[in-house]
């Protein structure tokens, strides 16, 4: 088996009074997708949200290849997150006055790459997820499945090592669901890149290669367990 | 009003308040911001009783006869004017001596001081026992035996004193025997052109708060309509829906007005404290003029639900959500032109019509040119946002950020800095007006700070022979380097062919001292001079002269041996004129004239300090009814110079005004984007893409908001100064100061709002609701 | 029954010999499970018996691989009353899951272990079936579909009963 990319250990995270992780460990390896399960209110998207360094643990660490994020600096976790990670979130994460393209664009740019060359590599991606149609149009006037395909093109855009997907497919229909999922899925291996994906769809899940299940802001890794 | 229409207000106001904490502070900002405007408009109608108020006092205190003989009485009161300077305040003295029995007083007084007592203002007072005032202390040494009264001041803060004594008499220049105090027509008016310009400060002043005002209700516009649109889903149509939007809009106006009213009373409290520019007030002089006042109170609210209605024009408030119309409908240009061009065609018929010596004009028809053309800077900024930011393309991250958003929603932005651009155009207009109109006012005196710092002005009681030792004791003040005496008297010529009735100064003083006014040649004490200078005739030598002053006409014969010769400069006065005398040349009953005027130019030392203060201190002593002043190359008039304060002053208030209301407005957005701003943070966006974004947004506008501002404001400018018919000049130095001082309220604004930008550039947005 | 009616289904657009039958079967129907030979031959004679499909014709050899089979009218009528007959619900109440829960509940056994398990089970089954869906054509796809939409059920009645475990011990248990 491949060494540990990304290892979150004991995981605590307190907001005010209300514990939101308590005691959380999470190994995701290089490639795989990996499904955090659990019911609303869990602690899914507080153990993404440490993991991909954007919030810092009260206790426990971080290490992703070898580097601790918990005790980087908010520079250094930016820059990681702008190179190696990827995200995509149930909604509400696209700007809305840019285009498509230019949403999709918008990590290659903010890491330096130039306008032109960041487009096109854009499009490229639209295609590949079959909306290169609505590249020109802004994301108030795409339907919700189009939206998500375009928010997992910008997550993939960067070639990311992780992708952070939290209930990508929570806000539309099973079908479209779907299809985001498979796209997800296809383009995450051809690209290597590892998924934490948290969702509570049991369908969704399925497209992972394994699942952990979050319980009271505790993780259960089932392979283990299993 | 039908009882639904009432119950739908009613809702809408109950709706204002909902809506827990956010709710209230939403509530709570849009008071203050009207309150904010409210008080300023309250402020502002309180103006013209103020000064009526200030003027009425200054009436009644009056005591000046200007030459009127007045005959003596048993309630006569001789008032000698003993004005004077400490520091850098002039401030109001007199002398007072009762010659009869029953003198009458002067507002504010209860009795007449006694010889060597005085009666001072409050403020006065406070400054005598204070260590600041220790040199004036030193002059006004006499026991402070009553304090005047409110009824004789303008102002709390104003300096006065009055001084009894019992060396006046009646035919001493500067001495006026009053038998009541007081003048009705004693306050001088505003000349048509000082009153155009300000009428055109106050629109100009007052506009962009009126604007602020409408702005300040849309506060929380966003919020509002999501809300409307939880109202239709449970089934209202789209009239409910507005008329509970005009019920929320018209609470928020009631609680600003409100607001305003106890700002404003606070406000009053506080004014009697402060001393702005020279000028204190009484609070109970500041009352609202009753029928503008009224006017704002009906105004407010009416304005709030037409802003409100015109608001909900571009957007489609359906039950599922908020859909904003027309982002892609340009935006139609005539109409736009329309206001301004209207605007300047009220203005035209005035062209050439006002000046200082003209009747007056119709005001109404200036306030509404002025508005018209304002008001189209407000109407063509959205459409030229529109247009240019329509044809940007390109660029950084940060600046594609900011262009794109403006081209989603350029109105917004553009509604915010419409008041800087209002403002910016008024004052440049004015400005330009100002650097026209000050030519007049200002007036060049001909002096020469140079070669002299100080001018005095003493009576010498027993006339030249006294010119030596007042000289003395200039001299011997700490601080003086040189006193040059000399004394000027006017001569009536003999009458000339035509029979016009000339006259001429003469001159008096020391060969050393008269060697500075002309180019003598040898000099001894005797010798006449006649000054060859076209601006002056003088007579030949041999010719006989009378003199032209107070009391008797003695006789003089101009020596024969009088040679004339050519002027040099004086630092007083200019190129010399005249004649120019040696005191032995002088018959005793002119030299020694009694109260003859010692002018003595005094030079000091740069180094010293208050040699200005202790040299009024030695005049004081020599004679409390003479001058002192210090020269300068320059005077300006000063009414003119407090107009200009105060427009200053102003319009540093306006535009911190709508500052803050741009900042709500950037604020705002910042908070409707809470969610997004978290996701970019998540993707690593740095603070300081995120940072220039904000800055860019706000700047474009405000860049082209400055353009339109200052054509408009030229062009306003142009039509003003043809108004009071002086030539057009752009005032590039006035409109660099007014975009530099609005440019510094953009970069505050952006400035305080980045640290709400990086509050919410945190993960806690990320949380789904 | 269903693979007699699927066979008629199958007759309807052209006769077929029982091999052409039993291939086109195992690509629709039944990808990865193909029938037995004798499941084909049984079923035909059953049919054949029925009334419901006719030999068409013959080919040399035995068996019925050989024969070209054509559906009759009555076999017409026979798939148009069996499609247009609801399928009757399934209530899986009596499932052994729910035995097993219940009685590792009465014998104190860690009952939520068995969810645990099972849960863990479903989904590496429903992985598969993922996987498998994936890869295939649509016909593939909506089976696939059909199971993921099953073992969802299913998971969701593990999850639900695992949330109200110590409501159920409290019922069961004297
Ligand atoms: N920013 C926050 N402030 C306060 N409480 C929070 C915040 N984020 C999450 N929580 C709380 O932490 C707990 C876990 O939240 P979350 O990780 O979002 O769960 P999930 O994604 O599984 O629904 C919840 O009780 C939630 O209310
Ligand atoms: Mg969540």
């Amino acid at each position: 088996m491949t060494e540990p990319l990304l290892v979150g250990t004991d995981l605590f995270k307190m907001y005010g009074t209300t514990p939101a992780l308590r005691g959380s460990s999470l190994t995701v390896r290089a490639g795989e997708i990996v499904a955090v399960m659990g019911s609303s209110g869990s602690g899914k998207s507080t153990l993404l949200h440490c993991l991909a360094g954007i919030v810092r643990p009260d206790d426990g660490t971080v290490v992703y290849a070898g580097r601790q994020i918990s005790a980087m600096s908010d520079v250094e976790r930016s820059a990681l997150r702008r190179r190696d990670f990827g995200f995509v979130f149930q909604f509400g994460q696209l700007v809305p006055e840019l285009t498509c393209v230019e949403n999709v664009a918008l990590p290659l740019r903010l890491d330096g790459v130039r306008r032109k060359e960041a487009e096109r590599r854009s499009r490229e991606w639209l295609d590949r997820l079959e909306v290169g149609d609505v590249a020109g149009k802004l994301p108030g006037q795409i339907s919700g499945g189009q939206g998500q395909r375009i928010a997992v093109a910008r997550a993939l855009v960067t070639e990311p090592k992780v992708v952070f997907a939290d209930e990508p497919t929570g806000a539309l229909d099973s079908l479209n669901g779907e299809k985001v999922m498979q796209l997800l899925g296809q383009a995450a291996r051809d690209t290597g890149a590892a998924v934490v994906l948290v969702t509570h769809e049991p369908r969704v899940a399925a497209y992972a290669d394994r699942e952990v299940v979050v319980r009271d802001g505790a993780s259960l890794d089932l392979e283990r367990v299993a | 009003m039908s009882p639904s229409w009432l119950r739908e207000l009613l809702l809408g106001a109950r709706m204002a308040l909902a809506g827990g904490r956010s709710g209230l502070a939403r509530a709570t900002l849009t008071a203050v911001g009207v309150g904010l405007g409210v008080a300023m408009l309250l402020a502002a109608v309180s103006i013209p009783h103020m000064m009526q108020a200030r003027s009425d006092r200054g009436a009644a205190r009056a005591d000046q006869n200007y030459g009127t003989q007045v005959a003596r009485t048993d309630r006569s009161t001789l008032v000698g004017v003993a004005d004077m300077q400490y520091r850098d305040t002039s401030f109001r003295g007199r002398l007072v001596q009762a010659e009869g029995s029953q003198p009458v007083l002067p507002p504010g007084l209860s009795a007449l001081p006694r010889p060597g007592e005085m009666a001072v203002s409050p403020a006065l007072a406070r400054l005598l026992v204070s260590p600041e005032g220790a040199l004036l202390r030193e002059r006004l040494h006499y026991p402070t035996t009553a304090l005047i009264a409110d009824e004789g001041l303008q102002g709390p803060g104003e300096l006065a004193f009055y001084l009894g004594t019992d060396t006046l008499t009646a035919d001493t220049s500067g001495v006026s025997r009053r038998n009541a105090f007081g003048d009705e027509n004693t306050s001088e008016g505003l000349d048509p052109v000082l009153l155009l310009l300000v009428v055109i400060i106050f629109v100009v002043l007052l506009l962009p708060v009126a604007m602020f005002v409408a702005s300040a209700i849309r506060f929380g516009g966003d919020s509002r309509d999501r809300r409307l649109a939880g109202v239709r889903l449970v089934g209202a149509d789209t009239g409910m829906a507005r008329r509970i939007a005009a019920g929320e809009a018209m609470l928020s106006a009631l609680l600003g007005i409100a607001a305003g009213a106890v700002m404003f009373l606070a406000g009053r409290s506080f004014v009697g404290s402060v001393e702005l520019m020279g000028i204190s007030v009484y609070p109970s002089d500041v009352q609202p003029d009753p029928v503008l006042a009224a006017l704002i109170v009906l105004a407010v609210p009416a304005a709030a639900v037409v802003v409100t209605m015109l608001s909900l024009r571009r957007v489609l408030i359906e039950p599922l959500g908020v859909v904003r119309r027309g982002a892609d409908t340009p935006r139609r240009l005539w109409w736009r032109l329309l206001m301004p061009a209207l605007g300047v065609l009220l203005l035209l018929p005035l062209v050439g019509s006002v000046s200082k010596e003209s009747e007056g004009f119709s005001e109404w028809q200036v306030i509404g040119g002025v508005c018209l053309i304002l008001l189209g800077v407000a109407t063509l900024l959205p459409w030229l946002v529109q247009s240019v930011v329509r044809r940007i393309h390109g660029g950084p991250v940060a600046w594609q950020l900011a262009v794109r958003r403006l081209q989603l929603d350029g109105s917004m932005s553009a509604r915010a800095v419409t008041g800087v651009a209002v403002a910016v155009a008024g004052a440049i207009g004015l400005q330009m007006m100002f650097a026209a109109v000050e030519a007049n006012y200002q007036r060049f005196s001909g002096q020469d700070s140079t070669r002299a710092q100080i001018s005095i002005a003493a009576r010498m009681p027993h006339g030249w022979s006294d010119a030596a030792g007042f000289a003395a004791r200039l001299a011997a003040t700490p601080g003086v380097t040189s006193v040059t005496p000399r004394s000027v008297l006017s001569l009536n010529l003999p009458a000339s062919p035509s029979g016009e009735q000339a006259s001429a100064p003469l001159t008096i003083g020391e060969c050393a001292v008269l060697r500075r006014l002309a180019e003598l040649g040898d000099c001894a004490d005797g010798d006449v001079f006649l000054v060859d200078n076209p601006d002056v005739p003088v007579p030949a030598p041999g010719a006989t002269v009378t003199l032209n002053e107070e009391g008797e006409g003695a006789t003089w014969t101009i020596p024969s041996g009088a040679r004339t010769v050519r002027p040099l400069s004086d630092p007083l006065n200019g190129d010399t004129v005249g004649l120019l005398a040696t005191p032995a040349a002088l018959p005793v009953a002119i030299r020694d004239r009694p109260d003859l005027q010692l002018q003595a130019l005094v030079t000091v030392d740069a180094a010293a300090t208050d040699t200005v203060d202790r040299v009024t201190n030695t005049r004081w002593e020599l004679d409390p009814l003479g001058t002192t002043w210090e020269l300068n190359p320059t005077v300006v008039d000063n009414k003119f110079a407090q107009i200009r304060r105060g427009l200053f002053a102003g319009a540093a208030a306006t535009l911190l005004l709508i500052g803050a209301s741009l900042l709500v407005v950037v604020l705002e957005q910042l908070r409707d984007r809470r969610r997004l701003l978290a996701v970019l943070v998540a993707f690593g966006t740095r603070r300081r893409t995120m940072s220039w974004a904000i800055l860019w947004q706000t700047a474009v506008p405000v860049v082209l908001g400055l353009v339109l501002a200052c054509a408009a404001g030229v062009g306003l400018g142009a039509v003003l100064l043809r108004i009071i018919g002086a030539p057009v000049a752009i005032d590039w130095a006035g409109i660099g100061v007014v975009s530099a001082l609005a440019g510094g309220v953009i970069l505050l604004v952006t400035g305080l709002s980045l640290p709400v930008l990086w509050r919410l550039m945190r993960a806690e947005g990320l949380r789904t609701e | 029954m269903s693979i007699g009616h699927s066979f008629l289904g199958l007759l309807e657009g052209r006769p077929r010999h029982g091999y052409d039958l039993k291939r086109a079967y195992d690509e629709r129907f039944s990808p990865g499970r193909p029938l037995h030979h004798g499941q084909v031959y049984a079923t035909l004679s059953r049919l054949l018996k029925n009334g419901l499909v006719v030999v068409d014709g013959l080919e040399p050899g035995e068996g019925p691989e050989r024969k070209r089979y054509a559906v009759t009218d009555a076999g017409i009528t026979d798939v148009q009353s069996w499609l247009s007959q609801p399928e009757k619900p399934e209530p899986y109440l009596q499932s052994v899951l729910y035995t097993k829960v219940v009685l590792a509940l009465m014998t104190g056994r860690p009952a939520d272990e068995i969810l645990d398990v099972q849960r863990t089970e479903h989904l590496r089954l429903m992985r598969e079936v993922t996987r498998r869906k994936t890869g295939g054509d649509l016909a593939e796809q909506l089976i696939c579909d059909h199971a993921l939409f099953h073992l969802e059920a299913d998971l969701r009645w593990l999850e639900l009963t695992a949330a109200r475990l110590n409501e159920l011990a409290a019922r069961v248990r004297p």
